[in-house]
């Protein structure tokens, strides 16, 4: 049973910010995922958690217990790394008890049963007697797993554990992570730059950016309710297209295109109100983002709706399951995820449409979404991602 | 530039018609040439030390005096049994063994605390230790001197190795090689609560086995060879180390009988030891060294 509170947590090394007040609560049994670019301050955050690094300022809370000063070993927590961290010259189970018996606060008998059990649920019994050189990647990350595993922290600290694995194995121990999650139940903290690891994995994604949260909440949300320009950006891949444009009476407007955009949007009020002040200038300036699978061809969707607008094809790119279209209108480049075997040449013109219902608008100076069209959930989920006390 | 040569010989060959393979051996027979005339010239000192210590005088005035003599069994036996040689060879092992042990425990020690704790003016003390490599021990003589009497400890074994237990090139090739183990397995061992002594003995030892035993025997060697100091700090015969042991089998110089033949087979005896270690442990000693060209 953990929870884990940040209350303001702040890193600096000599003049660089990493961690730049935050606050963050994970709750008892979590999975929880922090993603964003390198340099972002995920890793010394988790760094933080562990004890590895000392906070300039802020707190770290396990239990309602201020552990913003406690040595590492008496966090009770267990840390797997991107590179294994396994001792080269022991074998597997030494690998795996050598902890345990170091901190002399296990019996033989219950280390014995504890590396079975984990040995079992890994299924890593025939390389408990084989050192690391002779174990491929995946067999070293799972010893690695074992390694926490056995000692029944209150929680997991992964640092990209998968980060070293080549991409079909990464898939594989991505679904072995959320099995043994949902096996173990215990507290988890994942850091990766993968967005793809994030969504799949994380009942939660924070996304970081230059040492702050950008926003915290669960994968879909993240992916249809960016809170920020970054967030939209950062989530999807390939990545949101971003037109400038100016907002007026409720249409998105651009040099060669206008977008009406719904106004039952954002019926929560704040959207609307913000929406509503712009409206009710002339004109605003804005920046238009849409997905490049919210585009379609109008030829291929007729009745999807009657805004359409003509684009340029600039550059054509076979995804195989889809194919990725990349146009211009006027001044705007964008991207869009197309129906596949689909046979355009540059400089053809196409009609594009759109799904109305997912359009979203940004402030050109904060980066702040102020529009999204479709209705944010009023779900419970997002209910229980307010903070806690 | 190497491009230009590279091409240039391709070119060369390409114009008399000869493969790349051939070039090849050209030119691993020239690398063989210099090898065999740089293994020669660093042989040919030895070789001819080996072919005197057979001889009965020893003195080479020709290329005929060259060939080998039917003395050896004699003067190696002299040397040993009558100059005692076999003791001064004993001296120096205790003192070369005791100064590597003493070493490796306070340069593991030092390097362990350089790298992974936190220290005040941690990288100002590793450049002190650095800096103590500009002052070799022949210039610390006279205070040296001066000290080790003054502590009583004249003429003894402590005399020759407490001044050589501090060892700036061992902390510094330790300290490489530690900052090249990942930094993840010294957190992991952190954060299972593994203490330091632990870390030390289970971790950092079995992980560092090449380096360390690369470093003892450069130390061994160094401190094998090991001849000013003694000679003036040892004054009993049966002290004395080998190097130093040397020059009493010169014999009666003042009657001019300097046996030549008997100083080099006391030369040969004191290569064994390092020779031999050298070729037991060969290959942690080139990792060593590729280590430190890192």
């Amino acid at each position: 049973m953990t929870t884990i509170k940040l209350q303001n947590l702040r890193k600096e090394f000599d003049d660089v910010v990493a961690v730049n007040g935050i606050d963050l609560t994970v709750e008892d049994g979590e999975f929880l995922v922090i993603v964003g670019p390198s340099g972002c301050g995920k890793s010394t955050t988790l760094r933080l958690l562990a004890g590895l690094e000392q906070a300039t300022d802020g707190r770290i809370g396990m239990n309602g217990r201020d552990v913003t000063d406690t040595e590492p070993k008496n966090r009770n927590v267990a840390m797997v790394f991107q590179n294994y961290a396994l001792y080269p010259h022991m074998t597997g189970r030494r690998n795996i008890t050598f902890g345990m018996k170091s901190a002399g606060s296990f019996t033989d008998e219950d280390i014995d049963r504890r590396v079975e059990e984990a040995a079992e649920t890994l299924d890593i019994t025939d390389l408990l007697d084989r050192k690391p050189q002779a174990m491929s990647g995946g067999e070293r990350q799972r010893i690695a797993l074992g390694r926490a595993i056995v000692r029944d922290p209150d929680a997991f600290l992964m640092d990209e554990p998968l980060s070293n694995l080549d991409a079909k194995l990464r898939i594989q121990m991505r679904a072995e992570l959320t099995r043994l999650h949902a096996e173990l139940q215990t507290t988890t903290i994942y850091v990766t730059h993968d967005q793809t690891e994030a969504m799949t994995l994380g009942e939660r994604v924070v996304v970081m950016n230059d040492g702050q949260i950008m926003q915290v909440d669960s994968p879909q949300v993240l992916y249809d309710f960016p809170e920020n320009r970054f967030v939209a950006e950062f989530i999807g891949d390939p990545a949101m297209n971003m037109i400038d444009v100016a907002v007026e009476h409720g249409t998105a407007v651009h040099d060669a295109f206008e977008l009406p955009l719904p106004s039952d949007g954002g019926e929560d009020g704040s959207t609307e109100t913000s929406l509503g002040a712009r409206q009710s200038k002339e004109q605003q300036a804005a920046v238009l983002g849409i997905r490049p699978e919210d585009f379609y061809l109008a030829r291929e969707y007729p009745d999807l709706g009657d805004e359409t607008f003509t684009a340029t094809v600039d550059v054509t790119e076979p995804l195989g399951d889809s194919l990725l279209i990349h146009c211009s209108v006027g001044d705007a480049a964008f991207k869009i995820q197309a129906e596949p075997r689909t046979s355009l040449q540059t400089g053809d013109e196409i009609t594009v449409t759109y799904d109305p219902e997912r359009l979203h608008l940004f402030d050109p100076e904060t980066g702040e979404a102020v529009y999204h069209s479709a209705n944010a959930p009023a779900s419970p989920e997002r209910v229980e991602q307010a903070p806690r006390g | 530039m190497d491009g230009v040569i590279q091409y240039t010989k391709r070119r060369i060959d390409a114009v008399i018609g000869r493969t790349p393979e051939q070039t090849d051996q050209g030119s691993n027979a020239g690398i063989h040439l210099q090898l065999w005339v740089l293994v020669f010239l660093v042989v040919f000192p030895i070789a001819v030390a080996l072919i005197v210590s057979t001889k009965q005088q020893g003195i080479v005035t020709s290329l005929g005096d060259l060939a080998p003599g039917t003395y050896a069994l004699e003067n190696y036996r002299e040397a040993i049994v009558d100059y005692n040689f076999g003791r001064f060879m004993w001296n120096s092992l205790v003192m070369s063994t005791v100064v590597v042990a003493g070493k490796l425990v306070i340069s593991v020690c030092a390097a362990m605390a350089i790298v992974y704790y936190r220290v005040p003016y941690k990288d100002l003390v590793f450049l002190f230790i650095l800096f103590t490599l500009l002052l070799p021990v022949p210039v610390r003589f006279i205070p040296l001197y001066q000290l080790i009497n003054d502590f009583g400890w004249g003429n003894s074994l402590l005399a020759i190795t407490v001044p050589y237990l501090a060892s700036a090139t061992a902390v510094f090739i330790l300290r490489q090689h530690f900052l090249s183990i990942p930094t993840s397995i010294v957190e992991t061992a952190k954060l299972d609560g593994v203490g330091p002594i632990q870390f030390m003995v289970y971790v950092l030892i079995p992980m560092s086995k090449g380096v360390l035993v690369g470093v003892s025997i450069i130390m061994f060697v160094y401190a094998w060879n090991q001849y000013l100091w003694p000679l003036v700090i040892i004054n009993s015969e049966a002290n004395q180390v080998a190097q130093v042991g040397l020059q009493l089998l010169q014999g009666d110089v003042q009657g001019g009988q300097l046996s030549w033949s008997l100083v080099m087979a006391g030369s040969m005896l004191t290569l064994i030891p390092p020779l031999v270690l050298m070729i037991i442990f060969r290959k942690p000693l080139l990792e060593t060294f590729t280590i430190q060209q890192k």
